[in-house]
């Protein structure tokens, strides 16, 4: 007999609904609650491409420690989709809790004997309550929030509250909110009292964190880092990020004598001209953007080449999903990395940027600007369905007041007007980045033709092979000179020396952290480099050189991130061990645990104790 | 040859416009078309009309796509910004550019297989966004830059050099900018230069989504017995519906018509479109009746040419979105970040 599981403020709820159920709400009530009681929660949407009927899973992690990341494994199912209702089963932790519906009585062989039932007649309780269909479907959810609330001790009035700060403005909503919290409280009062061994308790653990989601906070970013256009075309899921953009710039960039917009955003046919007007708006000396994913990147594939080699720049935000083609549209994944690192035909290389959680979506965004202007190239922001669909918590976001937009190399109307010497593609400083001019600047110098086209110093069109020599030469060195300019790796250092490190990025870090830590218990030490842009800087060639083997953990099949190290630094690929992750969930702690584990063991490398069960 | 800078040394007793400019001022790079070609015409009228309208070059963005009309916006205002960009793609890029600054003129300038095949849909957008420009296709149905493959505009049963009869129907971008809502829709000839500076002149000055439709015969590659874009068969086959005279605001008015004879069209800035009619029942203000006429007429294989449409109280993109009246690339930081303090509101919101 196993026995039920036991745990305070460290255990998984993982909620299953139809989608359109309007369970959405009623789970992030759950979640907030939480969260208000100082106890750090992480939560995922787990859905599908469909807008209604379809299953859908809310995932709760309850973490005092603070761990975000997604743990592995299930100790609280809420199954409410009859459809899923074996899997959902299926995926409880020995010892773990069943929440379920208990109307419909079900014969003892659909259950496990490894597990507690927590069953409550929830739709006969709402059918006695309220007449309305549409009423019970949706306080049916709010029901079971009110019943977990005492099976797992969240206090009410923190649920009370937040249903009063949702329904602000809507106050005839809030009654029978309250009342379905208590029915559904009271109910699970009388019937499983003391039945769950998984209990929440106040705590002091959430600090000054905010809990938002990667989307909004890059939008936010593009707000404060003064982008004036966006260009998008729907496509999850990065649609929310165009969303929250027009929200904003409708909080914050009304001009409020006129009530006119300072900015401009066009919902474009396609996404080639998505990124066509980002080029366009740029290249007439406005900040523009445009929000993306996978096989947006795709089409956009011959502009990014024109961006690059007219040097115009562009911020774009790739919220990657799971691909080839459509792929998983509604699931997490880093596989775009080189397929926007080396975007279009020709010779090209990116600038990418790899925010790890809402807060750096939120400061790498406002960089973004400041990096394509100066730099005068396309740089992309690379973010996922994790950490842009889902609310994470994380530091508050910062801003210095005393921060100028960094325009870069701009020759202005009294520039020209002294007689400075104009070359659109002339390296005067010798860091491979030229001087360009805004359409409109002046009425006899400075003009030049933007082109595609092969073209010499001066913009003018050649095709004499020395010409394009100097020209895609100085582009490399533009690209080094971007080196120093983004974001450096952050090193995470190991509490001991150890041979052995490990590179990362982006939405894998909360799971890393973590796994780090477990593998420090166990006696397993490394040297963490969290790579944070490309082109790499010299500090991740340094890192992999100064150790023996080095675990690059990514979210996609092929080691994307691997490939470009090996091919840009030089690496022996033997000395880089992949640890991948690409079913479309996002990457567990025990997942990078594990991998680490059995490579090392593999390897016959001691010491070390027994890898998890 | 683009590279090589024409002298620029001129005839002291050329015209000179208000602004002190001459015709020389508004010229570029010495044209690389072959010799004849209808487009370096085009480039020519594009300069006059500039020249007599009196704009300072450098404040027209000139925006092109890929194909021998995309190359031209080099042969005329040298002083101006040009963007050859994309193949199909100028108008997202001149929409995003105009986006970014209201206070210039945009000249977007392509051709029939650049907007009525690779681009067709980037045409089709930004008409119907209304974008603030002027829109001129050179017109020749063929792509020439490839070596004379039919394009899309190409019609039915007309013939290549080669001797291959075209299958397909062609795609008329007049008709196709009248349904999706363009402002001011012409349709004129290269080789007429009387009836392309005014139309031009007319766009320059419209607000809104302006269209020309030029043809634009290429001599090299569609020039031919059996060609519905030769000289010859347009000059035959020509219908003009109007003359179109520009009347720019505080100038006198000089001639006189008969009533009835001219119709008026006052735009936004104040310019008067005074349009002489050759067909008596045209009327270029009614958008449906346009249509039918040039339905009508082509069936009968005749090109109608002249002002197809202009809507008196035209808008655009800007007044669409309800932008600012500075062009939105010269906000700075004062305008456009909200700042810490806004920022700590934002985060105690998050908690």
């Amino acid at each position: 007999m196993t026995p039920p599981l036991r745990a305070v403020n460290d255990f998984v709820v993982k909620f299953a609904n139809v989608n359109g159920s309007g369970s959405a709400s009623a789970n992030r009530l759950f979640a907030k609650a939480i969260l208000r009681m100082g106890v750090p929660v992480a939560t995922r949407n787990i859905f599908p491409s469909n807008i209604q009927g379809l299953p859908t899973w809310y995932e709760v992690r309850v973490s005092e420690a603070g761990w975000i990341g997604r743990r592995g494994g299930v100790d609280l199912a809420v199954a409410m989709n009859p459809q899923t209702f074996e899997k959902d089963q299926a995926e409880l932790e020995p010892g773990g809790y069943l929440f379920y519906d208990s109307t419909r009585p079900l014969p003892d062989s659909r259950f496990r004997r490894d597990i507690t039932r927590l069953g409550l007649p929830l739709t006969t309780l709402c059918n006695e309550r309220w007449a309305d269909p549409r009423q019970r479907q949706l306080l049916k959810n709010i029901v079971y929030v009110g019943a977990l609330a005492r099976l797992l001790g969240i206090e009410m009035a923190e649920l009370e509250r937040l249903v009063g700060e949702q329904f602000k403005g809507k106050e005839k909503l809030i009654g029978p909110n309250v009342e379905a919290l208590h029915l559904g409280f009271e109910a699970a009062g009388r019937e499983l009292a003391g039945a769950c061994g998984l209990q929440v308790r106040r705590a002091d653990a959430v600090g000054d964190r905010i809990f938002l989601e990667g989307n909004a906070a890059a939008a936010l970013g593009c707000v404060y880092g003064g982008a004036t256009v966006c260009a998008w075309y729907p496509i999850t899921p990065s649609t929310g990020l165009a969303e929250a953009f027009m929200r904003w710039c409708g909080r914050f960039r009304i001009e409020p004598e006129t009530g006119k917009k300072r900015f401009a955003i066009v919902q474009a046919e396609d996404e080639l001209a998505a990124i066509g007007i980002v080029i366009g708006a740029a290249w007439n000396g406005a900040r523009a953007f445009t929000a993306t994913s996978g096989p947006g990147i795709s089409l956009m594939q011959e502009f990014l080449g024109l961006a690059y080699f007219a040097e115009i720049p562009a911020v774009v935000f790739d919220v990657q999903r799971g691909g080839p083609s459509t792929g998983m549209p509604t699931r997490t994944q880093q596989s775009d990395i080189l397929a926007c690192a080396y975007a279009s035909h020709g010779d090209t290389k990116h600038v990418l940027l790899f925010p790890e959680d809402p807060a750096e979506c939120f400061a790498m965004a406002a960089d973004a600007f400041d990096l394509a202007d100066r730099l005068q190239t396309p740089v992309f922001v690379m973010m996922d369905l994790d950490i842009g669909m889902n609310e994470w918590l994380c530091r508050p976001l910062a801003w210095d007041d005393s921060r100028r937009y960094d325009r870069g190399k701009v020759m202005t109307f009294a520039d020209l007007e002294s007689g400075r010497e104009f070359g659109r593609y002339l390296d005067v400083d010798g860091d491979g980045i030229p001087y360009r001019t805004y359409p409109g600047t002046h009425p006899t110098r400075g003009a030049f033709f933007t082109r595609g086209t092969s073209h010499d110093r001066y913009a003018r069109y050649t095709e004499e092979g020395p010409a394009y020599v100097d020209n895609v030469q100085r582009l490399l060195k533009k690209f080094e000179t971007a080196k120093k300019l983004v974001p450096a790796p952050e090193l995470l250092p190991a509490a001991e020396p150890t041979r052995f490190g490990l590179l990362a990025f982006g939405s894998s870090m909360p799971a890393v952290r973590e796994a780090l830590a477990e593998l420090a218990d166990r006696g397993v030490h490394l040297d963490t480099l969290r790579i944070r842009a490309f082109p790499f800087a010299r500090a991740v060639e340094e890192f992999v050189a100064a150790h023996e083997r080095v675990f690059v953990v990514e979210q996609n099949r092929d080691g994307q991130l691997r490939q470009l190290l090996v091919n840009e630094c030089g690496i022996d690929p033997a000395r880089l061990w992949p640890v991948l992750h690409y079913d479309g969930t996002p990457i567990t702690a025990r997942f990078v645990t594990r991998a680490v584990l059995d490579r090392l063991s593999d390897a016959k490398i001691v010491p070390f104790r027994k890898a998890v069960s | 040859m683009t590279y090589l800078p024409k002298p620029k040394l001129h005839h002291p007793a050329l015209p000179k416009n208000a602004l002190g400019l001459t015709h020389r001022d508004y010229e570029g790079a010495i044209s690389t078309l072959c010799a004849g070609c209808g487009h370096d015409s085009i480039s020519a009228a594009i300069i006059q009309a500039c020249f007599e309208l009196d704009i300072e070059p450098h404040r027209i963005a000139k925006l092109s796509g890929i194909g021998c009309s995309s190359k031209t916006p080099t042969y005329f205002l040298g002083t101006a910004h040009g963007f050859n960009s994309v193949h199909g793609r100028m108008p997202s890029v001149l929409t995003g550019a105009n986006l970014a600054n209201r206070d210039l003129i945009y000249l977007g300038v392509s051709g029939d297989g650049d907007s009525a095949s690779i681009g067709l849909g980037q045409f089709a957008h930004c008409i119907r966004r209304g974008v603030d420009m002027v829109y001129i296709v050179e017109n020749n149905g063929v792509y020439g830059l490839t070596k004379g493959q039919f394009s899309a505009t190409a019609d039915k049963g007309s013939k290549s050099k080669k001797g291959v009869v075209n299958p397909d129907s062609p795609i008329d971008l007049v008709a196709l900018a009248l349904l999706l809502g363009a402002t001011y829709v012409g349709r004129s000839f290269s080789g007429d230069k009387a009836q392309l500076v005014p139309l031009i002149k007319g766009a320059l000055r419209h607000k809104g989504a302006a269209f020309l439709d030029v043809i634009s015969p290429c001599v090299t590659f569609n020039n031919h017995k059996g060609s519905t874009k030769s000289f010859d068969f347009v000059r035959e086959h020509n219908d003009a519906v109007n003359r179109l005279d520009i009347i720019l605001p505080q100038k006198p008015i000089t001639a006189e018509y008969e009533p009835g004879e001219v119709i008026e069209v006052p735009q936004h800035d104040g310019t008067i479109l005074r349009l002489l009619k050759l067909e008596a029942d045209y009327d270029p203000t009614d958008r449906v009746a346009a249509m039918d006429y040039l339905f009508e007429h082509r069936a009968r294989g005749e090109i109608v040419t002249g002002l197809l449409y202009v809507e008196p109280h035209s808008t655009d993109l800007h007044d669409e979105l309800g932008t600012v009246a500075t062009p939105l690339n010269r906000l700075g930081e004062a305008e456009l970040c909200p700042g810490a303090a806004a920022l700590a509101k934002v985060n105690a919101a998050h908690r």
